[in-house]
């Protein structure tokens, strides 16, 4: 009986999964689409928590649910509110399909492939049998901070190049100072600090529960997100110096562990296996702190006032009392 | 039995729960659903909660529960003001 | 000492029912998310969809015997209101 409800809900939540993906892409209306895209980020929080996958879930509601709608929501806020009918090359739609359809293809055939090998060693067993050496137990943040560390370095560079794209195309357009609502501004008071406590314990568990740098840094980024968008009324001259190096910290802090330990055994990142837990502990602070201060100015969008300055004086805040 | 009252607490929160969706759905105004949304849904969460903490009483987890459902309630009342005045600041300003 | 939730026993019978009736909530409230007239309407049913998920979160974690779906549940009740303070407060023009 429980196998038959288990099936249900997993083709519920697959069917419907897809016909979100689908009335996403195929709506005219940019609010709707908005609406329906944050509906599948939630939607798919739940799947990976279905596929026992905590890690995934942490990660898709606080990025795909928090940072992703809150993104597009201002992003759009000047779109109006029906696109109009493009005409397009049926040359350009030709390649689309087919270029989707070879995708799929491929992504099935993958799929089918690793469903179908019965025998040889599969990589996860291989894991699991490393994780106890590797510093941490959680075998999610062993793979991305000890056996793949090369990966998430990279990973870091290029959200701090994809900031830097976002930082040189634009200046911050400054904000309309409208009075946010009473409810708002206390609300803010006591969300902030829940949120940065959250993200702290978050970064602290990921050794040895569902957690880690990535969902620590995102939740961070929520947390000064909202407090910029509440725009309390306190007002406070951000030392943008201070930003420019959190930005960076996280990749420096790699590296610079990186060449330590070469220095010590010859090769980039081979942790010193008694150190490896608290390296890990190390360079993962570090990397939620630059992953916050990079997810806060993309969704901010460019420049803020004085960037230029920012080596020289503290940035000053803009004239509507507009305070990052 | 426990187990008994905590399947019947979770039955019940359900009722509410699908109450309060067919309300959005049905509701004929913005403000009337998120009536709906905001007290059905959280009563409906409330006795869910309960009815998870008689199946598995754990301290830590339980205080998490209490602590998650709570803060449902305080976002679900914040989230519902906060998007009425705007729907209603909208309609003044297009009038 | 953690309930059994053997393949057969009562428990998890209903608790499975419960999954599925709270999956049909979500459905009934994305159909506000497709046809309401408005922005608002529609992102009323994120809302809908966070307090449901967070109910679908506590039974799964239930179910599946993993704790640490307790925590993001507690994340996504925390970001409900960031998403509907993002909603809110930037849909003001720029002078």
């Amino acid at each position: 009986m429980t196998e038959i409800l288990w099936l249900v809900f997993d083709l519920t939540l697959l069917i419907l999964l897809l016909a979100l993906a689908w009335l996403t892409c195929a709506t005219r209306d940019v609010m709707r689409a908005v609406t329906l895209f944050i509906a599948f980020g939630l939607l798919l929080a739940i799947v990976w928590a279905r596929l026992n996958a905590p890690d995934l879930a942490l990660a898709e509601a606080v990025i795909g649910a928090g940072i992703s709608g809150a993104l597009l929501l201002s992003s759009i806020k000047d779109y109006p509110s029906k696109q109009p009918d493009r005409k397009q090359s049926r040359v350009m739609e030709g390649m689309i399909n087919v270029m989707t359809l070879a995708l799929t293809g491929i992504m099935s055939w993958a799929a089918w492939h690793a469903l179908e090998i019965s025998d040889g060693v599969r990589l996860s067993e291989q894991v699991y049998a490393q994780v106890p050496a590797s510093g941490v137990s959680n075998p999610v943040t062993a793979v991305l901070l000890n056996f793949r560390a090369y990966d998430t370095l990279l990973e870091l560079a290029v959200v701090l190049v994809a900031v830097l794209t976002i930082l040189t195309l634009n200046e911050k357009r400054p904000r309309a100072p409208e009075i946010p609502a009473a409810l708002l501004q206390s609300m803010t008071r006591w969300m902030v600090p829940v949120l940065v406590i959250m993200a702290g314990y978050i970064l602290w568990v990921g050794a040895h529960a569902p957690g880690g740098a990535f969902q620590a840094g995102a939740m961070l980024a929520a947390a000064m997100i909202l407090q910029q968008l509440a725009n309390t009324s306190m007002q406070r001259n951000i030392n943008l110096l201070l930003v420019r190096i959190l930005l960076v910290m996280g990749i420096f802090t790699f590296v610079l562990v990186g060449l330590w330990m070469m220095s010590l055994n010859d090769d980039f990142l081979a942790y010193e296996p008694a150190w490896s837990g608290s390296l890990i502990l190390i360079i993962e602070a570090a990397a939620t702190l630059s992953i916050a201060t990079a997810l806060t100015l993309a969704y901010m969008g460019g420049r803020p006032a004085g960037w230029e300055n920012a080596n020289k004086t503290r940035s000053s805040t803009a004239e509507d009392g507009e305070a990052l | 039995m426990i187990d008994a009252l905590a399947i019947v607490s979770i039955f019940c929160g359900l009722f509410f729960f699908l109450s309060g969706s067919i309300g959005l759905l049905r509701l004929p105004d913005l403000f009337s659903r998120l009536h709906a949304l905001a007290k059905a849904d959280n009563v409906g969460l409330a006795l869910i909660t309960l009815g998870i903490i008689l199946i598995e009483p754990d301290p830590v987890n339980d205080i998490k529960l209490v602590a998650t459902w709570l803060l449902v309630m305080a976002s679900s009342a914040i989230s519902s003001h906060l998007i009425a005045r705007h729907a209603l600041r909208e309609s003044r300003d297009n009038d | 000492m953690m309930a059994v939730d053997s393949t057969f026993s009562l428990l998890g019978i209903a608790l499975l029912i419960a999954l599925n009736l709270l999956l049909l909530s979500l459905i009934i409230g994305l159909l506000r998310a497709w046809l309401g007239p408005g922005v608002e309407d529609r992102f009323s049913a994120i809302l809908l969809l966070g307090t449901g998920g967070v109910a679908i979160l506590f039974i799964l974690a239930l179910l599946l015997q993993v704790t640490a779906l307790y925590d993001v549940a507690l994340v996504l009740a925390l970001l409900a209101v960031v998403g509907t303070v993002a909603l809110t407060r930037s849909e003001q023009s720029d002078d």
